[in-house]
């Protein structure tokens, strides 16, 4: 398609990432989806003020830097299709301004802006899906604004622990499937066969078929899919289609296996989001090693956390290796596995807003998604924590699988 | 002639007046043009190679920003390298600026720590005191000389 070949203008507004030896893997994940990164042109002469002006006087200079240009991204000075707003990693002066920039652009534009801080670490992978998403807001609006599925299409999801799979005919879900991911393509093929099966259709009847998650480039292009979609942009759109919020603000929160992603959607299409940073910790994998350990099924945890309380077993961190520590230690000390269920629901709900939803501001509805969304036990402690209710569509481990085949019955049309 | 470390490392100004008075000012600006120069490394903005923030633990451990780490593998050496030093408190940004104000705390404690003559002086706000500011690094840079010749 002719839109994928515009590149894609990005504002960098860091704290001087140049210095960090991480520029040239910004560039490198910028190339990889034919964007650019641009620096905002301001006046010297109003750093001095710029401080005083947007209320936040900070010491840094190059922090100084960043809010001037965030305001020549929103006064139009410089023109930009989306923005990236980093600094580095462990500077709390470094984070309060990113935090700050971050929703004075969310507030005076709507330009689409990504929020990240780097260590000396970070890589143009790292960086890849978080651009991807980036660049798709900046470049296809009017495939994010779809909100029916037309035709008979087809969305498979490759994710890093499960794979799923779905077939849709006239905005309905006709047929799934969900296997564990072992080998990328087998599982992929595995979980498109039953979904298949599920509807009764052939492969060769399918009209269009959308791919997301870690395998989507590989699957995408065994299945020669018309779509191949990273998941904060599919996710955005399944959930606020499974949950029937297609219109307005929504906050979408997906625990998958690997990370955890929190995504500000506004009439379906994504503003501001954060996944899982530097460290996927506690999420879906977590779990898997909490019911191993508590030698229950996986589909069994949930109902084992809400008949517990959490505050009975001590965690002292949230991190996937302190973490099943603190539980063994709970364990060997008498705690009873419903506590413990509980406690670890709760860890992993913990995580998220300490670590995705600083960043993101939350508005209601709540849309919770993702394979770990069907343990019970989770819902219920993120609906404690944020006192708010949190909706749970119907299918919300299909969202990416749903999003994809919503998003690829664009071209069908077409 | 003294090697003197100038804070901001990166002003034009004190890095002037220091070479009038025949000395030679230790500033960033050459750090980063060898950089940026250097075949190995692509034209800016790479100030410094992935490598670098490694090199900035010398200065700062692993805990500190990389952006602080990856400064000070350009300012560390110079430092190390620093007879004397000039210290400028509370300048506008376009007097110099490193842009990172946690770096810029950083090198003036390693610059204090050093058993060498610092002149500290606040950036002037008047004519008056532009005058002052002048003549009192003039007098600090023609004592290191003749600190020298004695």
């Amino acid at each position: 398609m002719s839109e994928e070949l515009e590149t894609v203008k990005i504002a960098l507004v860091s704290c001087g990432s140049e210095y960090s030896g991480v520029q040239p893997e910004f560039e490198a994940a910028a190339a990889e989806v034919n964007a650019k990164f641009v620096y905002p042109e301001i006046d010297v002469a109003g750093l001095d003020s710029i401080g005083k002006e947007f209320g936040l006087e900070v010491a840094s200079g190059d922090l100084l830097l960043m809010m001037a240009r965030a305001k020549a991204v929103v006064e139009g000075t410089t023109h930009v299709d989306g923005v990236f707003i980093t600094t580095c990693f462990r500077c709390a002066e470094g984070a309060i301004v990113r935090n700050e920039v971050r929703r004075y652009i969310h507030k005076h534009s709507d330009i689409p802006v990504i929020s990240y801080s780097f260590t000396e670490r970070t890589t143009a992978g790292t960086l890849l899906t978080r651009l991807e998403a980036l660049t798709t807001v900046a470049r296809r609006r009017h495939l994010l604004a779809r909100e029916v599925q037309t035709g008979l299409t087809a969305g498979i999801d490759s994710g890093s622990t499960t794979t799923k799979a779905v077939v849709m005919r006239d905005n309905e879900v006709i047929g799934s499937g969900w296997v564990p991911t072992t080998k990328v393509l087998e599982s992929a093929d595995e979980a498109y066969s039953l979904a298949l099966e599920e509807a009764g259709v052939s492969r060769d009847e399918i009209q269009a078929l959308g791919t997301t998650g870690y395998g989507r480039f590989l699957i995408g292009k065994h299945f020669n899919a018309q779509l191949i979609q990273e998941e904060i942009t599919v996710n955005s759109k399944g959930a606020v289609y499974l949950a029937d919020c297609q219109k307005g603000p929504a906050t979408v929160i997906d625990i998958g296996g690997m990370d955890n992603k929190a995504i500000s959607v506004d009439d379906g299409i994504p503003g501001m989001f954060t996944m899982g940073g530097i460290c996927a910790g506690a999420s879906g994998r977590f779990f898997e090693m909490i019911s191993k350990r508590l030698g229950v099924d996986i589909t069994e945890l949930g109902s084992l956390a809400v008949k517990g309380m959490q505050e009975n077993v001590t965690m002292n961190s949230y991190c996937i290796v302190f973490g099943i520590q603190s539980l063994v230690n709970s364990l060997a000390k008498g705690a009873v596995p419903e506590d413990v269920a509980a406690a670890a629901c709760y860890s992993v709900v913990e995580q998220i807003f300490e670590q995705q939803l600083q960043e993101v501001d939350v508005k209601e509805p709540l849309i919770l998604v993702g394979g770990s969304s069907l343990i019970e036990g989770v819902p219920k402690a993120l609906g404690d924590l944020l006192k708010i209710d949190v909706l749970v569509p119907k299918s919300s481990h299909l969202i990416g699988a749903v999003g994809a085949a919503l998003l690829a019955s664009g071209y069908v049309e077409e | 002639m003294a090697k003197i470390f100038i804070y901001p490392v990166n002003s034009l100004i004190l890095a002037d007046l220091v070479e009038r008075f025949g000395h030679k000012p230790l500033a960033v600006m050459n750090q980063v043009r060898e950089k940026v120069t250097n075949i190995s490394l692509d034209s800016p903005p790479v100030n410094i190679t992935p490598e670098d923030p490694k090199i900035g633990l010398r200065y700062a451990a692993v805990e500190v920003p990389a952006g602080v780490r990856g400064r000070m593998s350009l300012i560390g050496p110079l430092i190390e390298e620093a007879e004397a030093a000039i210290i400028v408190h509370e300048p506008p940004v376009d007097f110099g600026c490193v842009g990172c104000n946690r770096t810029n705390e950083l090198m003036k404690y390693l610059v204090r720590s050093k058993d060498i003559p610092i002149l500290e002086l606040r950036y002037p706000e008047a004519e008056e005191n532009a005058q002052e500011f002048v003549y009192k690094i003039a007098a600090f840079l023609e004592a290191l000389s003749g600190e020298e010749e004695k």
